[in-house]
């Protein structure tokens, strides 16, 4: 076993299809940071509200005012040089840590495919992505068209474990049994042409999407991987990809995690799309890199695949983390974030806080508009954590006003997939006696039903 | 299949940079008519309500030209009748922030309150005032009537008295303020008659700009801002560590504001279930929509739960004094308790509604995971 396990670190593959990754990769990267912008959102998002959520550990990063659109820039840049080759490794190494500190400067704008991104482009920081078709191979006068195996097989696992733990949270009872919540959407998209008043509208579709979005994202690593399922399973990826697009506003995911499924096919496709590149800068001139027919030196490797190793144990292990939290998941979100939960919640609430003087039992109640924007508010609502660090927020604000003996309650509402809107949050729990932790949230009131499933 | 490869990665490309959307198709085939829901809307509901309004307002300025050239105590009488039968008939207008009402911020020039005597007093004697700009917006309409009608003077003969006095002036700002709510009213009136109408009801798509999902918006906004907190909340003291009792609606009135929300808290319930304005007709309205869609079928209606919450805030409201302030200073507690129930329908409306319906709070413009 401990020879096989080191033959396969030995093996080596075809560097064409990291080059094809790498250059749609920083496309897409470059056209969602330009797409951002132009959409206003760094604006709206980061540099109009007043406060921002911060991840537990991390509140120290924030946005630094219009130096923020600096950060843009950067991190645009550099998913430019990624796409081109150019100074590769520096250029990955900024993107991670430009992309990355933008998503933690609010976690209300938090996705499951920004950090992917970010978790993948972590994995790119240590692959060869420059060995081929590259600038920097230009400008070393050498590409090499063999990288080891297991680069390429690192991409490969991450888009499966993706789409495999997407698969498994889809094992629920409300997801199955319930087609929730689905059973909410799809009929609100009565406004899309064809199907919008008819199809939309049917119990069963609802659950036939439920179930097959369910097969599809637990089958579909596997379908890409098998060499005779692998075209057929692309077109799926392809129609399942574009047809959320059209019900769902996600952006640019779809169209990422398309470009990012051609990784699983082989050589000849990829060589075929550079082929296709180059013809595109035919007027460029470019003088003809010579290929060496052998591995791209990796230094290094003893360290790095310990720390690949790891982090992919983290992977595999981090969005069970859930079990370590008394009842229910969707309800009290403790280890809810950063698993792979995709689309399975339809989830909204109402906070409506309460400032006390513990001495004079005078209060008032908070205006959420005076501090949060709509989107905030929204995610706040819900999420007990937001909640928590809300709440401190408005003691701050409330003391340094010259308010004392402060108490804050908060009365809360939220309704979880079609339920109907329960107290959340115990109303009698003075919120200021609670520290921020990763410790179970005991004032969290009890959900009083049952979803069964991982 | 292969060769296909790059021409597909290079359409889906320039398909994820134009990021478009698809037109919507209006057709009616499933279980709930939207368009005759809209249809009802601003057939019943929204154009006779602008339109009555209109017609008060129009008695109101006839009743104001009476009181200019003439000013005497039943002049004077007819005109506060006047300002106080119109000012009913608004309350079923306010929550339509949309179309041409939402270009002009018409709430804005018809309903601060409350009023702000000193923009008032100074627009008075530098005569020198343009009643559309932000800055007046606490200076005209129904509240700085209010205060032009009834707080100028603590008697009738006063009021009268203010009026010979620095006839003129006062009699002027008057004027022109029941003029300009008049035209504001007119150009709405005729901006639902003359086109917008057609493009209210065929909007049918679900999108931040879709009419359902914008009036749905407005009323949820207008029920919590316009109705809970300014009649209610901010009066008694909910987001302050004191009450504010000179906060309430038609202050200087006296007696006018019990009457005033309870109307606001009709017409919220009416618009609810469908209900035609000032009739019995029970057409289309969220209600009827929210049955269709019945996401729930193991709880009680959501549609009866609102019905039933409304009604209780109703009957926290009946027992208080025709005026706010008074009860205020007399027994706030039951001022908080009108306010918790209104505060109930708050959550059925915003959190459980808009879930059933899928719409998002205030165009939430992200993406999704």
């Amino acid at each position: 076993m401990p020879y096989k396990i080191s033959s396969y670190f030995k093996k080596s593959t075809h560097s064409a299809p990291l080059a094809v990754f790498r250059i749609g990769f920083g496309l897409m990267m470059l056209i969602s940071i330009i797409r951002f912008w132009s959409y206003g959102w760094i604006e709206k998002l980061y540099l109009k509200p007043d406060f921002h959520f911060s991840y537990y550990g991390f509140e120290w990063i924030k946005p630094i005012g219009d130096w923020t659109y600096l950060i843009f820039i950067i991190c645009g840049l550099s998913a430019f040089f990624v796409a081109l080759g150019y100074k590769y490794r520096l250029a990955i190494i900024t993107f991670f840590l430009s992309f990355t500190y933008i998503e933690l400067m609010d976690k209300t704008t938090y996705l499951n495919h920004y950090y992917f991104i970010s978790i993948l482009s972590f994995l790119m920081c240590f692959l060869p992505a420059n060995a081929y078709f590259s600038v920097d191979a230009y400008h070393r006068k050498v590409q090499y068209d063999r990288i080891p195996k297991w680069c390429i097989d690192s991409i490969k696992l991450l888009l499966g474990i993706v789409y495999f733990y997407a698969g498994l949270a889809k094992i629920n009872s409300d997801w199955l049994f319930k087609a929730m919540p689905l059973k909410i959407w799809l009929p609100s998209k009565y406004d899309l042409p064809f199907i919008g008043e008819n199809l939309m509208q049917q119990e069963w579709f609802h659950y036939a999407m439920s179930w097959s979005g369910m097969l599809y994202d637990l089958s579909i690593p596997f379908l890409l991987l098998y060499r005779k399922t692998r075209v057929i399973a692309f077109l799926l990826v392809v129609f399942f990809h574009i047809f959320t697009r059209v019900l769902f506003p996600i952006g640019m995911f779809p169209y990422i995690m398309i470009i990012g499924s051609l990784i699983f096919f082989e050589k000849d496709v990829h060589l075929r799309i550079i082929g296709f590149i180059k013809r595109g800068i035919r007027f460029l001139q470019p003088v003809k890199v010579s290929v060496e027919h052998k591995v791209h030196a990796m230094r290094y490797q003893s360290i790095i695949l310990p720390i690949i190793g790891l982090f992919f144990l983290i992977q595999f292990l981090f969005p069970f983390r859930y079990l370590l939290y008394p009842g229910e998941l969707f309800w009290r979100e403790e280890g809810y974030r950063f698993s792979w939960r995709v689309m399975l919640m339809e989830k909204r609430g109402y906070a409506n806080f309460k400032v006390v003087n513990q001495k004079t039992d005078e209060y008032f109640y908070v205006d959420n508009d005076d501090f949060l924007t709509a989107f905030q508010q929204k995610q706040m609502s819900f999420q007990p954590d937001f909640i928590l660090e809300y709440a401190h927020f408005l003691a701050d604000h409330f003391q340094a006003q010259g308010h004392e003996n402060l108490a804050i309650y908060v009365e809360s509402y939220v309704a979880l997939n079609g339920r109907r809107s329960r107290p959340y949050v115990d109303p009698n729990v003075n919120l200021l006696t609670q520290k921020r932790s990763f410790k179970p949230k005991t004032w969290i009131l009890p959900f009083n039903d049952d979803i069964n499933g991982l | 299949m292969k060769r296909w490869i790059p021409l597909l990665i290079t359409i889906l490309f320039l398909q994820a940079c134009s990021d478009s959307d698809d037109d919507a198709v209006t057709s009616s085939s499933d279980d709930f008519d939207r368009k005759a829901m809209l249809e009802n809307w601003a057939d019943n509901r929204i154009i006779p309500a602008y339109e009555d309004l209109n017609t008060k307002l129009g008695s109101m300025v006839e009743a104001k030209d009476d009181f200019v050239n003439n000013p005497n105590e039943v002049n004077l009488e007819a005109l506060r009748t006047a300002w106080l039968d119109a000012y009913k008939v608004w309350q079923h207008v306010e929550m339509f922030s949309i179309g041409r009402a939402e270009q002009i911020n018409y709430a804005f020039q018809m309903n601060v309150y409350p009023t702000n005597v000193d923009d008032i007093q100074n627009n008075i004697q530098t005569q020198n005032y343009d009643l559309s700009s932000v800055n007046n917006h606490d200076a005209v309409g129904f509240p700085a009537l209010d205060y032009m009608l009834y707080g100028v003077g603590n008697s009738k003969a006063e009021v009268i008295s203010y009026y010979i006095t620095d006839a003129n002036l006062n009699l002027n700002y008057l004027s022109d303020l029941v003029d300009r709510m008049k035209s504001l009213t007119q150009s709405i009136v005729d901006d639902w008659k003359n086109g917008y109408r057609d493009d209210f009801v065929n909007n049918t798509e679900n999108s931040a700009t879709g009419s359902i999902n914008k009036l749905a918006n407005d009323y949820i906004f207008y029920y919590e801002k316009g109705l809970r907190a300014n009649k209610i909340g901010i009066p008694a003291g909910n987001f302050s560590n004191e009450p504010f009792p000179d906060k309430v609606e038609a202050y200087y009135h006296g007696s006018g504001s019990k009457v005033l929300a309870l109307e606001g808290l009709t017409a919220v319930q009416e618009f609810f279930n469908g209900v035609a304005y000032n009739s019995t007709n029970d057409g289309r309205g969220l209600a009827d929509y929210l049955d269709a869609l019945d996401i729930n079928a193991t709880e009680e209606a959501l549609s009866t739960a609102i019905n039933n919450q409304f009604d209780d805030a109703r009957n926290a409201i009946q027992p208080l004094d025709d005026s706010f302030a008074d009860q205020v200073q007399n027994n706030n507690n039951m001022m908080f308790e009108a306010y918790d129930q209104l505060q109930l329908a708050v959550v059925l409306l915003k959190v459980d509604m808009l879930q059933a319906l899928d719409i998002s709070v205030d165009f939430v413009d992200a993406d999704g995971d």
